[in-house]
């Protein structure tokens, strides 16, 4: 067969599509166990990090469940939504349906008698999605702990929000205003607050206004929706409209 | 290849895997040639100046650099091997699109493998591991060498290229990482004492501009070393 011939180019493609799109798929496909074990571990060492716990991806999982008592999901009015498994809910799919049909997964951690509400976070950075979680204390106004993690954001730039320092300076910041209204936590490009815990605010990263913005977006969107269950099961006064 | 019209189907198999005109043994003189020389006058990134980009990327510190090194050599050895097998048989109107699918293919696999076995790693390289394909030396290997040599030959100059590329990467980690941080592979190295003593770690080796500049450094040394790397004019 002539070898520029348009038969042979054309055969030849779809022989070689053939071959490289089976390998590729039964790669994946034999990996995948090993992938999403490590996906998992890794959610439960980001849960625990957010209140304080340092463990490593592999050994995440008896501190997991020693920690973390009650995992529960909820919907947007604070009813528990029985037959829901909350670490299974994946909130890249929950984002896409309306706000009535959403589960709200809400892990609760007892750390030698003091008690945390984690709550996860997911919202859009500059070039893809960004996910975190966020750790409240009791009085379900104060910050425990934050960590954040992105796919796509520019390393050195967007991609710092996973570093130690940014994650350190929600430490102790509140999510309500002085009035008790529901504010969450704004990331401010030329932060003049210095280590001020009680302005809402932490300091921004330089050259990634978006992706910081999409970090303050995700805080108030997501926790917004646990308010009313914040309201019902805790003696806190929670103001919000 | 009109000569070749008389040779039997063994010799035919024989100059196709190795296309020797030479008889010489697997490392003889020509195949050692092949690894070695990209390690020094012909190193793809002091001497050709290609894949610059990921050797200011991903060289703050040792690990992802070795990580990203041995991804590279995987991929430009088997996509070497891989076009050499199939060189008498790829249309050359389409040949560089048969380069990148069969390039990306491996980049692909190799970043899978991590995802399941390296993950703390795969996730430091992010984006880095997906950019192998856009590394100017494996395209450039793949064009300039396996299109027109024997399997075994290319698997060498692959793995060549891919080690002068590693050895320069790696180097050029080595000290950012230390002056950097004062650690290597995440040990601490500096003694805290020359802490306290008053020295500090030298944050601008973290930054992007500094691994060019150490590559530049290299690039000094190595030609006031060997002279006829440097242009006449």
């Amino acid at each position: 067969m002539d070898r520029n011939s348009n038969a042979y180019t054309f055969l030849f493609v779809v022989l070689l599509i053939a071959v490289v799109a089976s390998a590729l798929a039964l790669t994946a496909t034999s990996l995948q166990p090993e992938q999403a074990e490590n996906v998992k571990n890794e959610k439960m060492q980001n849960i625990l990090g957010t209140v304080g716990i340092e463990v490593a991806r592999d050994s995440a999982q008896i501190p997991f469940d020693k920690y973390i008592v009650e995992r529960i999901a909820l919907d947007n009015n604070g009813q528990e939504k029985k037959d829901v498994n909350a670490f299974e809910v994946d909130l890249k799919k929950e984002l896409k349906k309306n706000v009535e049909e959403q589960a709200f997964p809400l892990y609760i951690a007892d750390i030698e008698g003091s008690k945390y509400y984690i709550v996860p976070l997911r919202g859009k950075g500059l070039w893809d999605a960004i996910w975190g979680y966020v750790a409240l204390k009791d009085d379900v106004n104060t910050i425990k702990g934050a960590v954040f993690d992105h796919k796509a954001e520019t390393p050195g730039l967007g991609g710092e929000i996973t570093q130690m320092w940014f994650k350190k300076a929600f430490d102790d910041e509140k999510i309500l205003d002085e009035s008790g209204n529901f504010v969450g936590v704004s990331v401010v490009k030329g932060y003049q607050g210095g280590d001020n815990k009680d302005d809402n605010a932490v300091d921004a990263i330089s050259g990634a206004t978006i992706t910081g913005d999409g970090v303050t977006d995700m805080i108030s969107e997501r926790l917004i929706n646990y308010l009313p269950y914040f309201k019902n099961n805790t003696n806190v006064k929670v103001a919000f409209n | 290849m009109a000569e070749n019209k008389n040779l039997t189907k063994k010799e035919d198999l024989i100059l196709f895997l190795s296309d020797t005109d030479e008889r010489e043994g697997l490392l003889g003189k020509k195949n050692r040639k092949l690894l070695s020389d990209p390690l020094t006058d012909n190193n793809p990134i002091t001497v050709q100046v290609l894949g610059i980009c990921s050797a200011l990327a991903i060289t703050v510190k040792l690990e992802p650099a070795i990580v990203m090194s041995l991804a590279v050599m995987a991929v430009m050895a088997f996509s070497n091997m891989i076009i050499s097998l199939l060189r008498n048989l790829i249309p050359s109107r389409i040949r560089i699109i048969v380069q990148l699918v069969v390039v990306a293919a491996l980049v692909i696999l190799v970043d899978q493998i991590l995802k399941a076995y390296a993950y703390d790693v795969s996730k430091q390289l992010s984006v880095f591991v997906g950019l192998i394909i856009t590394n100017c030396i494996v395209m450039g290997r793949l064009e300039a060498f396996a299109l027109g040599n024997g399997v075994y030959k290319s698997f060498l100059d692959g793995i060549g290229n891919a080690a002068g590329y590693a050895f320069i990467l790696i180097l050029v980690a080595f000290f950012r990482e230390f002056l950097g941080f004062g650690k290597l592979l995440g040990y601490q190295i500096i003694p805290d004492s020359w802490y306290e003593a008053g020295y500090s770690n030298n944050g601008l080796m973290l930054l992007s501009p500094m691994a060019l500049i150490t590559v530049g450094l290299i690039i000094w040394v190595q030609r006031s070393r060997s002279r006829q790397l440097i242009e006449q004019n």
